[in-house]
């Protein structure tokens, strides 16, 4: 049988590195396939040169058998190759329809004016293939990123797609959503799309694949039938080595109460009551959405507060902006790495010291030296790779950033540290050293908070959960009561009150 | 020459330009030629270094040549009035340095709390001043100023234009302030993103503001200046001012998107243009003709620039 999408001995060469050394990968018409590797594996470049967005240096590409040539992205899409990003990019300002038909919108006969009643119709129906009712004359700018996702989705079906290549869509999604992307993917599968999977996720990868390729080092390990392939299995591949345990043993003792918030409120939040203590790892559940990166958000000054008051370490605290709870003692590892917390044209060291500034600079000017050595204690202690503090941070694979982040902060002698998303796109091997480090962090009687999408995470790692709802918090479990099910309870606990109602 | 390129970016410009000019004008090389160049070009290269600070944060200010005419034409009135020179003179430049400083800090004003772009605030002054400046003069210089005054545009200390040491002092500061404080590196942060410069504990607003503050302040100690070289403030002295200023910046290698750049590019950029001025004139270029190459000369500086980085 001719393969739907073949790329055969793919090579990629940068400056130093060979991203891609000779992959080949198969895809037939209706399957799920599952691509994954650590990051530097070679997913993405291998990804960007089936989109358009990168050429390769030797190897070829066929589509039902025949040789093409993909040099730009237009050319991917008029081929039937479309890709699916974990965040997408549309025109904010444009409606829901007029994203889907961007560039090849229908026209009324041979005028250059839209058909918009048809563009509507179309949008309507290409929607409804998928079981999809988004309003077709909604702003993007409207859409939360899993109704962008769908739009994205759509729009490659405008097109008549082939080969659809997701790239860590659920990263951003709530567990509902997830459920209804899986359900839309299996659709697709039945139209006879040939669908790329690309996750961290291995539960997901083992639920929903039909074939699974595991690529490292630039290349391929393995490619299997799904059936049968274990989570230490694909973990062996990927890593190439064992990995023992997925989060460390919780030895700690939680001890006085650091952080207390009391009837907490602005125009996300409401009345939030919640004690935070030193060597405790506070979990925050809840759906994307309920408030938790508000909730964090306004703890470090970063969101103004309209009601309620905070006791830090007993003493009244109201952060005026995140410099002032710096100062304070706080420290807060942002959701998005490179959108907020990175300068990414930076090296390591100027990123490392920004928040620390003040300890090694006498009359505004910093003592070079004492920067240098501060910054590479850190680099050292918390095992930054490469180790070398005047690379660019840009650089650096996204567990590298990370602990880059937290260095940061403990560079700058926080001791209530915020994890907002801590390990969303970082390697297993490197995740599990994140769980490590903060594991030590709280033993050494740090307070941490960690707001997770990643309900095992979020158990595995937390003395408690706080779970929120719709802006408030729903319930704090124990982690002795703290299961899938409890968390997911809570967290659609006014929803289902809602539901009720209606 | 490519890697060469690579390493010392429009350097290697600057000094293909010195060779050219020195093997076809004799005249060029000379210490007269070269000490003229540096007074000629120190007026703008003094402005584009706090223009660098404001378009290392991402911004921009537009209101600088027309804080040339305000600055100068107010500092030169201060030394008309009845009062002896050494105490007018210090009262006419803090008069113009004020004003400078007051606009940059407006500026900053409107840029961090009403979130109006840098763009339009700065437009919007740009048009205030000069408008402020043939108003207050009615249109006319303000002449008959103490023979002393001369000294800060035209004197000389051991040989060297007083202006041209001005900017000397004025690029080493703003240098040292880029490389080596707290500040410069919050500038780098602000420009390279100016959420996550939030935060990370950076109080993003003051350190946009100071950055107005000191292109302004720049611009007034430029106006002075020019208006002492010219013996006279003029109300239509700097115009268009800013767009040498700019062209300074970028051609020195300075991303007008923010968080990339340094001062000593912009002192080249500045160099590069005024070297190519002076060796046109030597070489009877027509000046219509000079402001085609100059143009020319600009995008491909730049050109090359991207090359280099891309």
């Amino acid at each position: 049988m001719i393969p739907l999408l073949e790329m055969r001995e793919i090579v990629k060469q940068y400056p130093g590195v060979r991203a891609l050394d000779g992959v080949t990968f198969e895809l037939r018409a209706g399957e799920v396939h599952c691509l994954v590797g650590e990051n530097g594996a070679g997913k993405s470049t291998l990804i960007k040169i089936l989109a358009g967005a990168l050429r390769s240096d030797a190897g070829t590409i066929c589509i039902n058998g025949a040789q093409v040539d993909i040099r730009t992205p237009s050319m991917a899409q008029s081929i039937g190759i479309g890709v699916i990003y974990q965040d997408p990019h549309l025109v904010p300002e444009l409606d829901v329809a007029e994203n889907i038909f961007l560039g090849h919108e229908p026209l009324v006969g041979a005028s250059p004016f839209i058909d918009a009643r048809r563009m509507h119709d179309e949008a309507n129906s290409i929607l409804a293939r998928l079981g999809e009712r988004i309003p077709t004359q909604t702003r993007s700018s409207d859409l939360t990123v899993a109704q962008r996702q769908i739009v994205e989705i759509a729009r490659a079906l405008s097109r008549k797609v082939k080969v659809l290549v997701f790239d860590e869509p659920t990263a951003p999604l709530t567990g509902r959503e997830t459920e209804n992307l899986f359900r839309l993917m299996g659709e697709l599968r039945h139209q006879g799309v040939g669908i790329v999977y690309i996750s961290h996720r291995l539960e997901e990868i083992l639920r929903i694949a039909d074939r699974i390729t595991v690529l490292r080092d630039g290349r391929r390990v393995v490619s299997v039938d799904a059936d049968g392939v274990t989570i230490p299995q694909l973990v062996r591949w990927m890593v190439g080595r064992e990995l023992s345990e997925e989060y460390p043993v919780i030895d700690r003792e939680v001890t006085k109460e650091v952080l207390r918030i009391e009837g907490l409120a602005n125009a996300r939040l409401r009345n939030i009551d919640l004690a935070l203590h030193r060597g405790e790892i506070l979990g925050v559940g809840g759906l994307v959405g309920a408030g938790r990166t508000e909730l964090v958000r306004a703890i470090f000054g970063a969101d103004a507060i309209t009601a309620g008051h905070m006791l830090l370490r007993g003493k009244p605290y109201m952060p005026r902006d995140p410099a002032d709870a710096i100062v304070q003692g706080l420290g807060l590892l942002t959701e998005d790495r490179n959108r907020l917390g990175l300068f990414l044209q930076l090296s390591i060291r100027e990123n490392l010291s920004i928040s620390s500034l003040l300890q090694y600079t006498r009359r505004g000017v910093i003592d070079a030296d004492a920067e240098r050595r501060r910054v590479a204690e850190f680099v050292d202690a918390l095992r930054v790779r490469p180790p070398d503090s005047e690379l660019r941070v840009d650089t650096l694979s996204g567990g590298n950033r990370q602990k880059v982040v937290l260095a940061r902060w403990l560079a700058a002698n926080s001791d209530v540290l915020i994890f907002d998303e801590p390990t969303v796109g970082i390697d297993v091997g490197v995740k599990y050293e994140i769980y490590v480090l903060m594991n030590e962090l709280a033993k050494e009687g740090k307070a941490i908070m960690v707001v997770s999408s990643d309900l095992n995470e979020l158990i595995g790692i937390s003395d408690r959960i706080a779970v929120m709802c719709d802006g408030c918090i729903a319930g704090i479990l124990p982690r002795s009561e703290a299961t899938n099910g409890a968390v997911m309870t809570l967290a659609t606990a006014f929803a289902a009150i809602e539901g009720a109602h209606a | 020459m490519k890697c060469l390129f690579a390493r010392f970016g429009v350097g290697v410009a600057l000094a293909l330009e010195l060779l050219f000019f020195g093997i076809l004008s004799p005249h060029f090389f000379t210490p007269d030629n070269l000490l003229n160049v540096s007074l000629q070009i120190s007026i703008t290269a003094i402005i584009a270094a706090g223009m660098t600070l404001v378009i290392l944060t991402g911004g921009i200010d537009l209101s600088v040549g027309s804080l040339v005419a305000i600055s100068g034409v107010l500092s030169t009135s201060v030394l008309r009035m009845d009062a002896p020179y050494t105490l007018a003179l210090p009262i006419a430049v803090l008069a113009g340095a004020a004003i400078g400083m007051g606009s940059g800090f407006a500026a900053g004003v409107f840029v961090t709390r009403f979130r109006i772009t840098p763009f339009i605030v700065t437009l919007a002054l740009m048009t205030i001043w000069r408008g402020t400046a043939f108003v207050y003069t009615e249109g006319r210089p303000v002449w008959e100023l103490p023979e002393s005054f001369a000294f800060l545009g035209a004197g000389r200390v051991a040989g060297i234009p007083f202006p041209t040491i001005v900017m000397v002092i004025v690029f080493f500061v703003v240098h040292i302030v880029l490389t080596r404080t707290r500040f410069g590196r919050y500038v780098y942060a602000v420009g390279g993103n100016v959420e996550a410069a939030r935060l990370a504990g950076i109080r993003t607003s003051r350190v946009l503001t100071v950055v107005y503050v000191i292109s302004g302040g720049l611009a007034a100690v430029s106006g002075i200046l020019l208006a002492s070289r010219m013996n006279s403030g003029q109300p239509n002295a700097g115009l268009m001012y800013e767009l040498d200023v700019i062209a300074a910046v970028v051609v020195g290698g300075t991303s007008l998107n923010g968080g990339r750049g340094t001062v000593v590019g912009t002192l080249i950029g500045s160099m590069l243009i005024g070297v190519l001025r002076n060796g046109l004139n030597l070489l009877d270029v027509e000046s219509y003709v000079q402001q085609v190459v100059v143009g020319a000369v600009i995008l491909t500086a730049v050109l090359l620039d991207r090359m280099r980085s891309s």
